[in-house]
């Protein structure tokens, strides 16, 4: 499919004197891998905030599926079909980990109701128990969160953003801190749940990037540098100026 | 500051014999809760230390709904208290209305006072928020300190006795100490009972994600603000009912229930029993009140004995007293 289903035009945002990104244009296609790369202080978690809706730009429009997403209150992203993953591992520490997931898919079931016994919604249940499976948590169900090893919960984090089945993905360096066998299996995971959603992600292992992504975006100084499929990208001498040629394999 | 949790208890991945057990006391805590009330008037050494229980017990049940599961610190809490005791008192003393109207104003007129504290405190984060709600709590003491013609000012509400409780077919004789502890368990009771449902029901999940994690509970679909909102009010009309019993209790308001003293008493006895947990409050508010009984026999500086143990909890043992007894028995 080729419509496009996030749009950015004109994207700039400033703190204060600080132009964090600068008139950044481009369109994402439905079914796609895009990697976001650049050097850190590129304004890339800028950028993923204003698609993720944590951030308002200060100029420019973000556009999903056709709407605009200006007046859009960043709750809301999730359930118009957008949902991320953070850098930071952004878990509720002490709660379980089938609960981290649970409370994750009941935002679709129910929010403010104060009478009904939660334990009734089996579906609900099924669902986080399912996608806790999906990530390979399903022994760590009853654990607390916040003792699971690293690498688990960087899964977990996964698993929070995915059980809200989003079209839009946006993973935040999802193999942050992890070594080679962890981000081998993350990187199969990733490629399993691009088969029916599109999904946009920020990572520094470049090797990662060139094989799984379709697309890469570079970004330096806030400004949109390249956009192209990881060969243009390689071959980009203006993007091996100021980032590959300086530290070939990781930045 | 490390909370024990409910949700620990379902986390033991082995569970023990004593973490099953813990299970099911769980499981059945409000008939258990309510079998320990029924108890307490007879190994407490005065019904009225025992009454104090009831209120103050309930009070902190519903301020631990804000603060141990929502993670929202209000030192604001004698407003909610005090408002709905105030209330209750102007209903019966200066309109005649019956008891059972009067708790029902009581309860309309905290309701009605927390949504307007929530609305303004809850824009606010961290320590701005309890500095809001401390401001807007004493404002309202001033108000009433001020509204004396209504209120009775400094001499506090006096001028309404509740002595009889009507019912449809029978009435209950308030005066009678023993009736009147019972009838004011039953309504706490009741109280529990939904504190119960409302943990236990998809909003209880979502607090306590907010509790954990604000940012990724948005991330997730939930809107913050207003569940933050409907905490505080549930918080608020829970302590609001408290005052209302209060007030039938002694017959007379006294100024000093809005004062930031009783905030403050509020916040002790929560965090000595524990917070976060169901049971929790009810024991710090059993714990502080024995204490006060006990040691101001002994001398008329009491709370400093109470400090002392209560900084010796903070430092030592964090979690409550309820809250270090649920873990230790869940590990056992």
């Amino acid at each position: 499919m080729n419509t496009p289903i996030m749009s950015v035009a004109g994207i700039g945002k400033q703190f204060g004197g600080l132009v964090a990104l600068k008139d950044v244009t481009a369109d994402f296609r439905e079914g796609q891998i895009t990697a976001i790369i650049g050097p850190n202080g590129a304004g890339k978690s800028t950028f993923f905030n204003i698609l993720s809706g944590a951030l308002k730009p200060s100029t420019g429009t973000l556009r999903f599926r056709g709407a605009d997403m200006a007046g859009v209150p960043q709750h809301d992203y999730v359930h118009r079909g957008i949902a991320r993953s953070y850098q930071i591992t952004n878990i509720f520490p002490n709660l379980t980990v089938i609960e981290n997931v649970r409370v994750a898919a009941q935002a679709f079931r129910s929010r403010l109701n104060i009478w009904t016994n939660r334990d009734l919604y089996k579906d609900i249940e099924e669902k986080a128990a399912a996608t806790l499976a999906s990530v390979g948590l399903s022994a760590r169900a009853g654990m607390l969160a916040k003792f699971l090893a690293h690498g688990q919960q960087r899964a977990l984090e996964i698993a929070i953003a995915l059980v809200a089945d989003p079209a839009l993905l946006l993973l935040d360096e999802p193999t942050a801190g992890m070594g080679p066998e962890e981000t081998r299996e993350m990187v199969a995971l990733i490629e399993k749940l691009a088969v029916d959603r599109t999904i946009l992600l920020v990572e520094h292992k470049m090797k990662m990037i060139l094989g799984l992504s379709d697309r890469v975006l570079v970004l330096h100084h806030g400004q949109l540098l390249a956009d192209g499929t990881p060969k243009e990208i390689q071959a980009n001498s203006e993007v091996r100026r100021v980032y590959l040629g300086q530290n070939d394999g990781y930045a | 500051m490390s909370i024990v949790r409910d949700a620990e208890i379902a986390a033991t991945p082995t569970r023990g014999g004593f973490a099953t057990l813990f299970s099911n006391v769980n499981r059945w805590r409000v008939p258990l809760s309510v079998l320990a009330l029924c108890i307490l008037p007879w190994i407490l050494p005065s019904q009225a230390l025992a009454v104090n229980v009831l209120i103050y017990g309930l009070v902190a049940v519903g301020y631990n709904l804000l603060f141990g599961y929502t993670g929202l610190l209000s030192f604001g809490h004698a407003a909610f208290f005090g408002a709905g005791a105030y209330a209750t008192g102007i209903a019966i003393g200066a309109f005649g209305v019956n008891w059972f109207a009067a708790m029902l104003i009581g309860l309309a007129v905290a309701a009605v006072l927390s949504v307007i504290m929530g609305v303004l405190a809850i824009r606010t984060r961290g320590i701005y928020f309890s500095m809001v709600t401390l401001a807007l709590s004493q404002l309202v003491y001033y108000s009433a300190l001020q509204a004396s013609s209504w209120t009775g000012g400094e001499n506090g509400l006096r001028g309404f006795t509740v002595s009889v409780l009507n019912f449809p077919g029978f009435s209950l004789n308030f005066l009678d100490p023993m009736i009147k502890y019972y009838a004011i368990m039953v309504i706490v009771a009741l109280a529990l009972w939904f504190v119960s449902r409302v943990l236990n029901s998809p909003f209880g999940a979502v607090i306590e994600a907010i509790r954990e994690n604000e940012t990724r509970a948005r991330a997730c679909g939930y809107d913050v603000e207003r569940t933050k909102l409907l905490s505080f009010v549930l918080s608020g009309i829970l302590c609001g009912l408290a005052g209302t019993l209060s007030a039938m209790h002694l017959s007379i308001v006294p100024l000093d229930s809005l004062h930031y003293h009783t905030s403050g008493l509020i916040v002790m006895m929560t965090l000595l029993g524990g917070a976060g947990s169901f049971f929790g409050p009810f024991v710090g508010a059993l714990a502080f009140l024995s204490m006060e009984d006990v040691f101001s026999l002994w001398t008329s500086n009491w709370q400093l004995i109470v400090g002392v143990i209560f900084i010796l909890f903070v430092l030592y043992l964090p979690k409550g007293i309820w809250g270090t007894l649920i873990s230790w028995w869940k590990s056992r």
